[in-house]
């Protein structure tokens, strides 16, 4: 993709965050897009594009009164929406489509409107891994840590310090579901989930959604927002079964997408003011920091503990308290591109100062799948 | 109310000469007949050179433990805390399991312990291969 060709001109997250029992998760999706049409300008019949997950394009497109003549439903887990940012840059370059609408909404926590889970015992994972007792991402994208932490002597102090240092974003961040600051003490006598993650080394499960407006960077300067230029994209996918990642220390997703995206920004990791890692829980960053680039392996960890991610830190990450005490649906993704966008346009609750260039990288299906989107908000 | 069950596999024509295995106390794994690479879980090609000539060996059942989560949350019919874990066989290729046999405690379950397999039969159809500490 060329850099800066396309822009976000429209962005916005569903009106209320968290508890939402009142609305249904098709409905979460309508709020955000709603949002997100209202921040750029525009009305449905001005979309002609459309991407979304987990619901289904089609289902939406209807709902919303949107006729579009380019449709992506791409799921791969909470990462899907970096997938769509790149793919309708890719569409809207080769002149498919020209303004596109990204959604995402989901009733995570009080699941209304929301299917239940049927697993295919004849799938691989239904016939390798569900006979074991796995629950779901807490006990299944969890297992690799311990190999992580044997490998480069990490402990559960240093694991447990992602979760304090990102409650410390959060408690800026009026949005946050959990602002209240915490110690290390606090996360490691939290309870035991899946050893050795306790309860607060885990996402939130909570409601809502974001949107997304894409177009050229061209049409972009007649948008009533300051546009957020995309930089360099990449995506990237390992294994569904985590039984199956080739090394359990490191993603070859996050590898391979975050070395396309940098490579496309033509950018170094100096240049980086600002950076989104979706943490669905506490290890993630840890694996996002090295597979990223920004540090050595096994050294993501110390860079953490000595507070380089934290507010005044040289490295600011996960600004809006992320997964962990920002929010979580099931698919975070969306948050994260949200506040790198925020970030960009310079709108933040804890905002980056002088910030212009943001990494969002995200995860999906466990270790399955990564996107990575880098923005920046200069046209130049 | 029905009494939970462990959520069993579903063979299917790739994958049915493992759950025959497991039924007769083998754990079978293939082997590539061009590039020798020894893989799971079960396929009709190699994923490593695309090849289909491809052939089913018994495994020795030698693993060691590669990573592992202990849950706490409630899963009937098991009962927490339980391991789950990611074992690394003797031939190469990884499997989940649970680690049976032994205190399902931090201090019992150390990275790299020997293990080997062992197989409870579930119902006519399948039986499971679990891992239990080597000589346990």
């Amino acid at each position: 993709m060329k850099r800066k060709s396309i822009a976000v001109v429209g962005a916005a997250e569903t009106t209320e965050l968290g508890l939402i029992p009142d609305l249904s998760q098709i409905q979460l999706h309508a709020d955000a897009a709603l949002n997100a049409m209202a921040d750029a300008g525009l009305k449905p019949a001005d979309i002609d594009g459309l991407a979304t997950t987990p619901e289904w394009t089609p289902v939406l497109a209807n709902y919303l009164g949107i006729t579009p003549s380019w449709v992506d439903g791409t799921m791969v887990g909470g990462c899907s929406f970096m997938l769509h940012v790149r793919h309708a840059a890719a569409a809207i370059n080769e002149g498919l489509c020209n303004t596109v609408l990204i959604t995402h909404g989901e009733s995570g926590r009080s699941r209304v409107g929301v299917g239940g889970f049927v697993g295919n015992r004849a799938s691989l994972e239904g016939q390798f891994e569900a006979p074991y007792g796995i629950t779901g991402p807490t006990n299944v994208f969890t297992i690799p840590v311990l190999r992580y932490m044997k490998t480069y002597g990490v402990s559960e102090e240093q694991l447990a310090m992602v979760a304090v240092v990102q409650r410390e974003w959060a408690a800026k961040n009026p949005r946050a579901t959990m602002k209240d600051p915490i110690t290390v003490a606090d996360v490691l006598g939290s309870r035991m989930i899946a050893y050795p993650f306790r309860l607060m080394m885990c996402c939130l499960v909570t409601d809502g959604g974001g949107a997304l407006i894409l177009t050229s960077a061209e049409r972009a300067k007649n948008f009533p927002r300051k546009p957020v230029y995309i930089l360099g994209t990449g995506e990237g996918a390992e294994s569904w079964m985590i039984s199956q990642m080739e090394d359990f220390t490191t993603s070859k997703a996050f590898r391979v997408s975050g070395k396309k995206a940098f490579d496309e920004a033509g950018i170094a990791h100096k240049d980086v003011d600002h950076v989104m890692i979706y943490d669905a829980f506490a290890h993630l960053p840890l694996y996002g920091l090295e597979d990223l680039g920004f540090c050595k392996p096994g050294e993501a960890a110390g860079f953490i503990w000595e507070r380089n991610t934290a507010p005044g830190g040289k490295l600011p990450v996960n600004t809006n308290g992320g997964g962990l005490s920002y929010m979580h649906s099931g698919m975070y993704g969306m948050y994260a591109l949200q506040e790198s966008v925020r970030q960009m346009r310079g709108i933040a609750p804890a905002q980056v100062r002088g910030a212009k260039i943001s990494v969002c990288h995200g995860v999906g299906g466990m270790f399955g799948a990564s996107g990575t989107i880098i923005f920046s908000n200069e046209a130049q | 109310m029905p009494e939970a069950k462990r959520p069993l596999p579903k063979p299917t024509p790739e994958t049915r000469h493992f759950w025959e295995g497991t039924a007769a106390s083998e754990l079978r794994l293939q082997r590539c007949d061009q590039c020798r690479h020894v893989y799971f879980p079960p396929r009709p090609f190699c994923p490593k050179c695309g090849s289909r000539k491809v052939s089913v060996f018994k495994a020795s059942g030698r693993a060691k433990l590669y990573s592992y989560v202990i849950n706490h949350r409630p899963m009937p019919p098991f009962t927490a805390p339980y391991s789950i874990a990611v074992v690394e066989l003797a031939e190469g290729p990884r499997m989940m399991s649970n680690i049976v046999g032994c205190a399902q405690t931090p201090e019992a379950l150390q990275l790299d312990m020997a293990l080997e397999v062992v197989f409870e039969k579930q119902t006519d159809e399948i039986t499971l291969p679990f891992f239990k500490p080597a000589g346990a």
